[in-house]
C-alpha cells in the first residue's frame, strides 16, 4: 500500500479495500462456481442431469438486483466522499502551480517560488491554483491520493491537508509529449516548526532581499501594475477611464450579455487577455488585450495584488459559495512570515496606488517578456 | 404503391442479387441500408452541431455578433435553390419509377444544375469572407472591413500588434477608438464553426453532384444498373438528407440572433 | 436440403479431394481480390488482421522490454512515446475493433441465418479494402517517423503541439473507421432483412445477437469520432482550431467527442466476443445458454446503455461534479448486464455435459479474465477512487484484462471453435489445449502487477520511471513474454494445420447451428436452397433415440451428414457423437 499522507489517504484506503473485498469474492464465486460444475458435470461423469433447467426468471433477478444494490452501495459511498478531495474547504491557503512542458513552476502568495518542487507543513489545509501554459498536463501526488489536470486557458484547482512529514512523488498524470515522464518532482511536508524555518530562509536559494524572488506575489503584482501603467485608467484619479479596482475582488461583476460573474482569478485573466470580451459596453473598446505580453505567472501576481486592494484592510465582504476562498488578509505580509523577511519597501495597501513613482526598480525581463502564451504561436 | 408494384406496373427490369430470394427483400434491403448510411451522416453531423450548440451557449453575445456578418440574403437564395434541387430530385425518382429516361436525365441536371448554383453562391460567400479577413486564422482581423472603411491601413495582427503596444500604457488618452484593434478571439470561434459546418456540408453536396452525374452518364447509355428506379430513390434519399442539413444550419448560423 | 454433395462412395478419396468449397473454386490472385463471397472477405480480414496483430504486438513487446530498466535502455523518450503510440492505435484501430465482426462475424452470420450472403455483398469487399487502406496510411506514418500523441489524440498536444505524423495517421483511422461504419451496416440490413424462413428474432444465435448490438454501436459511435479527428487535422492544416484556448476553445471538448465514441467503442471490441463465448459455451456444456433472452437483451442494454457513460473518462478534467455523479452511476449500471452474462453463462454448465477442448478453456479463461476486469472497471466507476486511480497502470490492468483476457481470449476461442468450418482442417488439440494454458499463465503475470503499480501511483505512457516500480515491471515483461509464447503457439500449429492437419467433417463438435449443416469448408452460396428453420436455438437433446432420431428427421439432409461423418470416422476408429448428443469418448 502507498504511503498515506493526507487527510484523504485514509478514508480513500478504506473505499479502496472495500472494492478490492468485493472483487475478490466474486472472482472467487464465479470461477469457483464455473470451475466446480465444470468438472463436477463433465462429460463422462455419472451424475444426475435430469430436468436441466434454460431459464428461471427469479435467479435472474436475484443475481441482477444484488449486484446492483451493492454497486448502487459503492457508487454511494464513493460519490459522497468525492465531493471531499474536489472541493476544498473554505480556509484553504492558496499555492499556484504552473504547468509547462515539461517542469512545474509553483508559487506561493509570499513569494516563494519552486520548481518541480513543493513545501508545505501538515496540519493546515492548502488550495492549488493551477494552469498550464501549453498542453494539458496532470498534477499528482500518490500519497495524498490527489489528481488534478492543468489545463490551458483556465484555472482548475485541487487540494490538500498533509499529514505526515516527508518526501513524496509528485507526478505528471496526463501525457504532455517527450519527457512527460520526466515531468516528475517531489512534496516535503513539514513540520510546522520546520517549515517556518524553511519559509524565512526564502525557500531552497535564499535570495538576498530586494530582488523580485522575495516579493510577494502581491507586491510583485503591484510592480507589474505600476510598470505597465495600469493606473492611467485605474487609479482614483484617472477621471473614470476605468474601474477602480479596490475591493473589486470577490464581488459579483457582470459580462456584457447580462450573466453575472464573481471577480475572481478567471474573470481576471479573461479581463485582461480578452477585454473586448469581457467588459461592459462602458469599457469595451478602452482597455487593450496584453495577450502576448503577460506570462500566466504575472496574471497571477496581478490577480494577487488587486485581491489585496481591500479598503483600509478590513476583512473581505462575506462570499457566495460559487466565489472562491479569499485568504484572511490584514496586509501583504505572508501568513506565517514571522517578520524581517519582507523587505522595508513592503508599502500598506492604500498607498500603493500613488506611490507609482516610488516603485523599487523591477527586474527589466519580467513586464516584457512574452512568455509561451496560450499557444498559438507554437505550431 | 410497393416497389414489386412499381416494378410491374412499368415493366422495369430488376436483377436480383444471388443472396437474395425475393426482389422486395432486395429493395427492402437497399433502402433499409441507406436509412442505417443516412443515420450515421447524422451522427457526423451532429457532432459539429454540438459543438456549436456548446460554443454558441458560452459566448452568446460574440456569437451573435459575429453571425450579424453572415449574408442572410445570399444564405436565403441558397435555401430556396437547394429546395428547389430537392423538388427536381423528388420529380426525377418519379420520373425513374415511370421508366422514363429522358425525364429522369433532364430532372438530374436540372438537380446538378442548382446544388452547382448552391456551391456557386457559396464561393460568392467564402471570397467575401476572405476578403474581409474573416477566415479563421493568422490574418483574421473583425473589424477590418470597418476599419477600411475608416481608410486606415491593411495589416494582419502585426500590424494590430504595432497599434496595440502603442495604445497600451500610460497614453491613454488614445484608447477610445471606436474601432480598437482587439483581439477576437470568440468571434473567430464562430467562423471557425461556420467555415467548418458548411465547408462539410458543401463537400457533401459536391459528392451528391458526382453521384447525379455518373448516373445521368449511366442513363444516358441506358445502362442495366440504372434501369431499376432503387439506386435513384437511394440518391434522392441521400439529396433530401443534404438539403435538411442545410435546414438546421442556415437558421443556427445564419438567422437565430441570441 | 443437402447438407453436403459426397456420394459415401467417394469417401475414400476425401483425404486428397476435397468437395468444391469457397476455398478451392478458384485460385487466382484476382478471384480473391475480387471476391464479393462473404467467407473469402473474412479471410482476407483474418489475414490482414494477423499482420497487424504482429506489428501491434511487436511495438507492446519494445515497450515492455524498455520498461524493464527505470531509466530507459535502448529508446529514448521520444522513441517510447512512439513505441505506445503506435501500439495504441494499431491494437485498437486495426486489431480489437474489426477483429472478431469483421472475421468470424462476416464468415458466420449468413450461415447462422441460413443465408447465402450478406445483404450488401460489394459493401463487404469496400470495407476490408478501407481497412486496408487505413493501414496503409497507418504504416506509412510509422516508417515516416511514428507519432507521439498516444492513441487518444488529446488537444492541444496532437493538434498543435506535436511534430510528429499525426494528420496521416488520423486519415488512416478515419478510413479504418468507415470500414467498422460498412460492416456494421452491413450486419444490421442483413440481419433484418435476410433470415430464413422460421429463423425469428428469437431462435437467433447469441452470436448474432451480440453482432446487431455491436453494429449499432458501430454506426452510431463511429461518425463522431471520425469527424472529431478531422477536426484535428483541420486544426493541424488549415489553423481553424475548435479546440485551441487561444481561440476560447475548449480543449477538454476534444475529449468529450473523442470518448463519446471510445467508450461504446470498448463494447464494439468486446460484445462480439461474448457471442463468441455463448456460442462456445452451449457447444461445450451441451445444452442451450442459461437465460437465453435475458442475454441477448443484454447485449442490447449494453449497447445503449453504453453511448451515457463517457464523463467516466474526464472525471479529473474539472468536469462538473454534478455530470461526472450522473456519469458514475450510469457507469454502475452498464456493468449489470455484463455481470448477467457471466452468471448466465456460469449456469449453463450446471446439468451440462462438459466436454474440455481448447475453445471451451478460451471461453472459460474469458469469464475469469472479464469478471476481474469489469469488477476492476467499477474501482474507476467510483467517483473518489478514481482521482488516484485514473492515468496510472491501474487503467492499463483494468483495459487489457477486459480487451486481452477478455476480447482475445474469446477471439483465439472462437477462431479455434470455427477452424474446421471455415479451413476445412482440425487442429492438433492436445497443443492447442496447452497453448490456452500458456496464455492464461502469461496474461495474468504480465497484468496483475500492473494492478499493483497502479495503485502505488505508477503513472502511464512513463519511459523513465521510479526506481520503487522497477520489480512490478520486470513481472510483468517476463509475463509478456510468456504471453508471446502462447500466442505464437496457435500460430505455427493452425498454419501447420491447413496442410497437415485432418481433414473436418461437417460437424466436428457435434453442435447445434445452422454454419454446422454444411460442409466443411461450405460451398460459395452456403445452402443449396434456403433453409426453413423449426427448431429454437441451442436445441441439444440429451442422448435419447428418439428425439435423436427426431432430430434427424426435422433437419433434413442432416442423417446423410452424421451418416457420412460416422463412416469416416469409423475409418479412423473414433466414435462419432450424434448430432446434439453426447461427444466421442462419452
Amino acid at each position: 500500500m502507498p504511503e498515506e499522507a493526507s487527510t484523504y489517504a485514509g478514508p480513500y484506503d478504506l473505499l479502496f479495500l472495500a472494492l478490492t473485498i468485493l472483487t475478490v469474492v466474486f472472482t472467487f464465486l464465479v470461477l469457483g462456481f464455473l470451475i466446480f460444475l465444470a468438472i463436477r458435470y463433465r462429460r463422462g461423469a455419472r451424475v444426475d442431469r435430469s430436468r436441466p433447467i434454460s431459464h428461471d426468471i427469479r435467479l435472474e433477478l436475484t443475481w441482477s438486483i444484488i449486484p446492483l444494490l451493492l454497486g448502487l452501495g459503492v457508487f454511494a459511498w464513493a460519490a459522497v466522499l468525492f465531493p471531499s478531495v474536489y472541493r476544498p474547504p473554505a480556509n484553504a491557503e492558496e499555492i499556484f502551480v504552473i504547468g509547462k512542458q515539461w517542469m512545474w513552476h509553483i508559487q506561493h502568495p509570499n513569494g516563494i517560488r519552486e520548481n518541480n518542487e513543493l513545501h508545505v507543513p501538515t496540519g493546515r489545509p492548502f488550495k492549488l491554483t493551477m494552469i498550464s501554459q501549453d498542453v494539458i498536463h496532470s498534477f499528482f501526488i500518490p500519497a495524498f491520493r490527489v489528481k488534478r489536470d492543468v489545463i490551458p486557458g483556465r484555472y482548475t484547482t485541487a487540494w490538500f491537508q498533509a499529514t505526515k512529514p516527508g518526501k513524496y512523488h509528485i507526478f505528471c498524470a496526463e501525457y504532455c509529449g517527450t519527457n512527460h515522464s520526466e515531468m516528475t518532482g517531489y512534496v516535503y511536508v513539514l513540520t510546522p516548526e520546520d517549515y517556518q524555518r524553511w519559509v524565512e530562509n526564502n525557500g531552497p536559494s535564499g535570495e538576498a532581499p530586494g530582488s523580485t524572488a522575495v516579493l510577494t506575489m502581491a507586491e510583485a503584482g503591484h510592480q507589474l501594475y505600476t510598470q505597465l501603467a495600469c493606473g492611467t485608467c485605474h487609479d482614483p484619479d484617472a477621471l473614470n477611464r476605468g474601474p477602480l479596482l479596490e475591493g473589486i475582488y470577490g464581488t459579483q461583476g457582470k459580462l456584457p450579455n447580462g450573466q453575472p460573474a464573481p471577480v475572481d482569478n478567471t474573470y481576471i485573466r479573461e479581463w485582461l487577455l480578452n477585454p473586448s470580451e469581457r467588459l461592459s459596453q462602458k469599457y469595451q473598446q478602452s482597455m487593450p488585450s496584453y495577450k502576448g505580453q503577460l506570462t500566466e505567472f504575472q496574471i497571477l501576481q496581478l490577480a494577487a495584488y488587486i485581491q489585496s486592494l481591500r479598503p483600509g484592510g478590513a476583512q473581505p465582504p462575506p462570499t457566495a459559495p460559487s466565489t472562491p476562498q479569499r485568504r484572511r488578509r490584514g496586509g501583504n505580509a505572508a501568513p506565517i512570515a514571522a517578520g524581517g523577511s519582507q523587505p522595508a519597501a513592503a508599502q500598506s495597501p492604500q498607498t500603493t496606488l500613488t506611490g507609482a513613482a516610488g516603485a523599487t526598480t523591477p527586474a527589466g525581463a519580467q513586464a516584457t517578456n512574452t512568455g509561451n502564451q496560450n499557444g498559438s504561436n507554437n505550431r | 404503391m410497393s416497389a414489386e408494384a412499381v416494378h410491374a406496373e412499368h415493366g422495369l427490369e430488376q436483377h436480383v442479387g444471388v443472396q437474395y430470394s425475393t426482389i422486395e427483400q432486395q429493395n427492402e434491403s437497399y433502402i433499409v441500408g441507406m436509412w442505417t448510411f443516412l443515420v450515421t451522416e447524422i451522427m457526423f453531423f451532429g457532432a459539429l452541431f454540438l459543438a456549436l450548440t456548446i460554443y454558441r451557449s458560452l459566448y452568446p453575445a460574440e456569437f451573435s455578433e459575429a453571425h450579424h456578418r453572415l449574408d442572410k440574403f445570399l444564405g436565403t437564395v441558397n435555401t430556396f435553390i437547394l429546395l428547389s434541387s430537392s423538388f427536381s430530385m423528388a420529380l426525377a425518382v418519379r420520373y425513374a419509377q415511370l421508366g422514363q429516361r429522358k425525364g429522369l436525365i433532364a430532372m438530374l441536371l436540372v438537380t446538378v444544375l442548382f446544388a452547382a448554383g448552391f456551391l456557386g453562391v457559396k464561393s460568392i460567400e467564402y471570397g467575401t469572407k476572405f476578403e474581409h479577413h474573416l477566415f479563421p486564422g493568422p490574418s483574421f482581423d473583425f473589424n477590418y472591413e470597418e476599419r477600411e472603411k475608416q481608410g486606415i491601413a491593411e495589416g494582419g495582427m502585426a500590424a494590430r500588434g504595432e497599434e496595440q503596444a502603442a495604445v497600451a500604457g500610460p497614453i491613454g488618452l488614445e484608447t477610445n477608438r471606436t474601432t480598437g484593434p482587439v483581439l477576437e478571439d470568440r468571434k473567430q470561434m464562430f467562423f471557425v464553426l461556420y467555415f467548418a459546418m458548411t465547408g462539410l456540408h458543401a463537400i457533401h453536396v459536391l459528392i451528391g453532384m458526382v453521384v447525379m452525374l455518373v448516373i445521368i452518364l449511366l442513363a444516358a447509355i441506358d445502362h442495366p444498373a440504372v434501369r431499376d428506379y432503387i439506386p435513384i430513390e437511394m440518391a434522392g434519399l441521400y439529396w433530401h438528407f443534404v438539403d435538411i442539413v442545410w435546414i438546421f444550419l442556415f437558421p443556427l448560423l445564419y438567422l437565430i440572433g441570441h | 436440403m443437402a447438407a453436403t454433395t459426397v456420394e459415401p462412395g467417394a469417401l475414400r478419396e476425401r483425404r486428397t479431394a476435397l468437395h468444391e468449397n469457397y476455398l478451392n473454386v478458384k485460385h487466382t490472385v484476382a478471384s480473391w481480390l475480387l471476391t464479393i463471397d462473404h467467407k473469402r472477405i473474412a479471410v482476407l480480414y483474418l489475414v490482414s488482421i494477423s499482420f497487424f496483430f504482429v506489428i501491434g504486438a511487436a511495438a507492446a513487446g519494445m515497450v515492455r522490454a524498455e520498461l524493464t530498466s527505470h531509466n530507459g535502455l535502448f529508446l529514448t523518450n521520444e522513441g517510447y512515446n512512439k513505441a505506445f503510440t503506435i501500439h495504441g492505435i494499431i491494437m485498437v484501430f486495426f486489431f480489437l475493433v474489426p477483429a472478431i465482426p469483421a472475421t468470424l462475424g462476416n464468415f458466420l452470420i449468413p450461415l447462422m441465418i441460413g443465408a447465402k450472403d450478406l445483404a450488401f455483398p460489394r459493401l463487404n469487399l469496400l470495407s476490408w479494402y478501407l481497412y486496408i487502406s487505413g493501414g496503409v496510411l497507418a504504416l506509412s506514418a510509422l516508417f515516416l517517423g511514428g507519432v507521439d500523441t498516444g492513441w487518444t489524440f488529446y488537444t492541444p498536444y496532437s493538434s498543435i503541439y506535436s511534430n510528429t505524423n499525426v494528420v496521416i495517421m488520423i486519415l488512416g483511422i478515419f478510413l479504418a473507421g468507415f470500414s467498422s461504419i460498412a460492416t456494421g451496416m452491413n450486419f444490421i440490413v442483413t440481419i433484418h432483412k435476410m433470415r430464413a424462413p422460421g429463423m425469428t428474432w428469437f431462435r437467433l444465435p447469441l452470436f448474432v445477437w451480440a453482432h446487431y448490438a455491436t453494429s449499432l454501436i458501430m454506426i452510431l459511435g463511429t461518425p463522431v469520432v471520425a469527424i472529431t479527428l478531422l477536426l484535428v487535422v483541420v486544426e493541424r492544416t488549415l489553423h481553424l482550431g475548435i479546440f485551441d484556448p487561444a481561440l476560447g476553445g475548449d480543449p477538454v471538448l476534444f475529449q468529450h467527442l473523442f470518448w463519446f465514441y471510445s467508450h461504446p467503442a470498448v463494447y464494439i471490441m468486446i460484445v462480439p466476443g461474448m457471442g463468441v463465448v455463448s456460442e462456445i459455451m452451449a457447444c461445450f456444456s451441451r445444452k442451450r445458454v442459461f437465460g437465453y433472452t435475458f442475454v441477448a437483451f443484454s447485449s442490447i442494454a449494453i449497447a445503449v446503455l453504453g453511448f451515457f457513460v463517457w464523463g467516466h473518462h474526464l472525471f479529473v478534467t474539472s468536469q462538473s461534479m454534478y455530470s461526472s455523479m450522473v456519469f458514475s452511476i450510469l457507469s454502475f449500471l452498464v456493468a449489470i448486464p455484463s455481470a448477467i452474462k457471466v452468471f448466465n453463462w456460469t449456469a449453463t454448465v450446471y446439468k451440462g455435459r462438459i466436454w474440455f477442448t481448447a475453445p471451451m478453456l478460451y471461453a472459460m479463461g474469458f469469464i475469469g479474465l472479464f469478471t476481474i476486469g469489469g469488477l476492476t472497471g467499477l474501482y474507476l466507476a467510483s467517483l473518489a477512487i478514481d482521482v488516484h486511480l485514473t492515468d496510472t497502470y491501474f487503467v492499463i490492468a483494468h483495459f487489457h484484462y477486459v480487451m486481452v483476457g477478455g476480447q482475445i481470449m474469446a477471439y483465439l476461442g472462437g477462431v479455434h471453435f470455427w477452424w474446421p468450418k471455415i479451413s476445412g482442417r482440425t487442429y492438433p488439440e492436445g497443443i492447442a489445449m496447452l497453448a490456452a494454458v500458456v496464455t492464461f499463465i502469461g496474461f495474468n503475470l504480465t497484468f496483475f502487477p500492473q494492478f499493483v503499480m497502479g495503485y502505488q501511483g505508477m503513472p502511464r505512457r512513463y519511459h523513465i520511471y521510479a526506481e520503487e516500480f522497477q520489480f512490478y515491471h520486470i513481472l510483468s515483461t517476463a509475463g509478456a513474454t510468456v504471453l508471446g509464447v502462447g500466442y505464437a503457439m496457435p500460430a505455427f500449429y493452425l498454419l501447420w494445420s491447413l496442410r497437415y492437419g485432418k481433414l473436418a467433417t461437417a460437424n466436428p463438435w457435434g453442435a447445434v447451428g445452422l454454419e454446422w449443416m454444411t460442409p466443411s469448408p461450405p460451398p460459395t452460396h452456403n445452402f443449396e436452397d434456403t433453409p426453413t428453420v423449426t427448431w429454437e436455438a441451442y436445441a441439444y437433446r440429451s442422448d435419447v433415440e428418439e428425439e435423436a432420431q427426431a432430430d434427424r428427421e426435422s433437419m433434413p439432409g442432416l442423417g446423410e451428414a452424421v451418416e457420412e461423418e460416422a463412416e469416416l470416422d469409423r475409418r479412423e476408429g473414433r466414435t462419432p457423437p450424434e448430432f446434439g448428443g453426447a461427444p466421442a469418448g462419452d
